[in-house]
């Protein structure tokens, strides 16, 4: 457990209005590794993985307390731009949520902020990323079209590709195949697996099975707390704690 | 059985009634737009003339005789635009900060909402006497540029609301997603936010510029009226709705019909506009996500 980590949470309580949300949440999670939030719906993971990047800044009601270091800084109490720090990751949302423009300036629209926007290497970077993604070949004829005319799972892989447009470090994906079917989800998955040797992943999911064929570490969460955090052999095969025990065996949801 | 059967047949004969009502309704607002339009056309469109539409009243023109309302068609113009120009500077910020920075402050947010529906609500007539007080207080004449920020007044609630009720549609994910791209609040609402929105928008410009060129009661007071082109925003100026007030008071029956050409010409200001608009935000429509 100290080996090379690359997030750390310390103490980390959150309240929304007077609610207590997520309740001393302590955990490390490894760098380049697929590190898989698991819990029934309603158990904080969402919020935990958005506070992760602050975006909990956005709701006034909310509050936090505790540190979350990243590469040794603590993000809560930063006084760096946020700007910076969300750079460092890329967020994969519940569903896609392609910006309204043309494809291309979906993937063009963080380099341009990053201001990387020499004509040239624009169009190079953009068809990189999207190809990353194994979606260039699929758009390469219409990458002036609204990313709208892209079929959802499509969309989604364009997220990513966005995602990795502004170079992060971390890439957050919150249940990001729950909108899509079976084989964009493992398209997705898949990528996942990929990425993985050069970036942190940390997915949220309630699909024991999609934990079960991705996760290299698991953070079991029940009612805000953090019951089990392990690798994910460990914790699948020989859970320690009687509720992880249960919700394996889909004692609850 | 049959206490039954009468409860069907009382289902369907619900259904019949409220097709029929919901399709009558329908007709009789599009009978009323085409009697109108009829009504406007036909006693309008005979005056309607090249004169007409570019030249000045002469000395006999309120009584019938030659000249044109190109001093009114060009005043509604300076007003409208000037005014719409005026509340957008002021109404997009405004509704920006309301949906991105308000977003979660319910409370304020309702009771801001509140306060320009009522705005929304009060008759032009009083802005325009709000208007003339301001002008008394700061010693002003009767001018364009009052005119155009009176009307701009009562036009900025309208389009508040307007593009608030759009922005309102924008789902929170897609501005945490762009936000997580490490855009700031400002890029993310003028790049991503106003983008996605702008059908909508131009939707609430345009529907307070049909506002602000069909009124009459705001310019009353605040703009006068006058024969003259204006050549500067301190000067006063015509308008069409006052044109259209002042002719067809008259007895006049040539004078009578020039009011209704003079509302030809501002029906198909608005419908141009209306076209252009349409036409330019094509491109936008077919960017924005559809949620």
């Amino acid at each position: 457990m100290q080996e090379d980590y690359h997030i750390s949470v310390r103490d980390l309580d959150l309240f929304i209005g007077k609610q207590h949300i997520l309740k001393n949440i302590n955990v490390v999670i490894p760098r380049n590794k697929i590190t898989v939030i698991l819990g029934p719906s309603g158990c904080g993971k969402t919020t935990l993985l958005k506070s992760l990047n602050r975006l909990t800044d956005l709701y006034p009601e909310v509050k936090v307390n505790g540190n979350i270091f990243i590469d040794g800084e603590d993000i809560l109490h930063s006084g760096r731009d946020i700007t910076e720090i969300r750079k460092k990751m890329g967020l994969l949302a519940q569903r896609p949520y392609p910006l309204p423009m043309s494809i291309f300036n979906n993937v063009a629209f963080g380099l341009k902020m990053g201001g990387r926007n020499r004509k040239n290497l624009l169009h190079k970077r953009v068809e990189n990323y999207l190809r990353q993604v194994n979606l260039f070949d699929e758009v390469k004829d219409r990458l002036k079209e609204p990313a709208n005319s892209l079929s959802i799972g499509q969309q989604q892989r364009l997220c990513l590709a966005r995602g990795l447009a502004v170079d992060p470090e971390i890439i957050l994906a919150d249940e990001p195949t729950s909108a899509l079917d079976p084989i964009s989800s493992q398209a997705i998955e898949q990528k996942f697996m990929e990425l993985k040797s050069n970036y942190t992943i940390i997915v949220v999911t309630h699909i024991l099975r999609q934990a079960k064929r991705i996760a290299d570490y698991i953070v079991f969460m029940y009612l805000g707390e953090i019951i089990e955090h392990g690798p994910a052999k460990e914790v699948l095969e020989n859970p320690k704690q009687e509720k992880t025990k249960m919700y394996l065996e889909g004692m609850f949801y | 059985m049959w206490p039954k059967k009468i409860k069907i047949n009382f289902k369907k004969t619900e259904e019949v009634f409220f097709r029929v009502l919901t399709f009558l309704s329908t007709c009789l607002i599009i009978l009323i737009l085409l009697l109108l339009i009829y009504g406007i056309f036909h006693k309008g469109l005979p005056s309607l003339s090249w004169e007409m539409l570019t030249s000045t009243p002469k000395g006999g023109f309120y009584f019938g005789k030659e000249g044109g309302i190109v001093n009114a068609i060009i005043g509604s113009l300076y007003l409208s635009i000037g005014a719409v120009f005026l509340a957008l500077i002021i109404s997009l910020p405004v509704a920006l900060f309301m949906n991105i920075h308000l977003k979660r402050r319910k409370k304020l947010l309702n009771t801001i909402r509140f306060f320009l529906d009522l705005l929304w609500g009060v008759p032009s007539i009083v802005y325009g006497a709000f208007g003339f007080s301001i002008m008394i207080a700061f010693g002003w004449k009767t001018s364009l540029l009052a005119g155009i920020i009176t009307i701009s007044m009562f036009i900025i609630p309208i389009m508040i609301r307007g593009m608030d009720e759009v922005l309102k549609t924008v789902p929170l994910g897609l501005f945490e997603s762009t936000l997580s791209l490490g855009a700031t609040n400002n890029n993310a609402a003028f790049g991503v936010i106003v983008k996605q929105c702008i059908p909508g928008i131009v939707t609430a410009i345009l529907l307070s510029f049909g506002r602000a060129i069909g009124d009459a009661a705001a310019v009353l007071f605040t703009t006068g009226f006058t024969d003259r082109i204006p050549n500067s925003l301190f000067q006063p100026s015509a308008s069409l709705p006052l044109s259209i007030f002042f002719q067809i008071s008259s007895p006049i029956p040539e004078v009578k019909n020039r009011a209704y050409a003079a509302a030809v010409v501002l029906t198909l200001i608005i419908l141009i506009i209306s076209i252009l608009s349409r036409y330019f935000t094509g491109k936008f429509k077919r960017n924005s996500i559809k949620f």
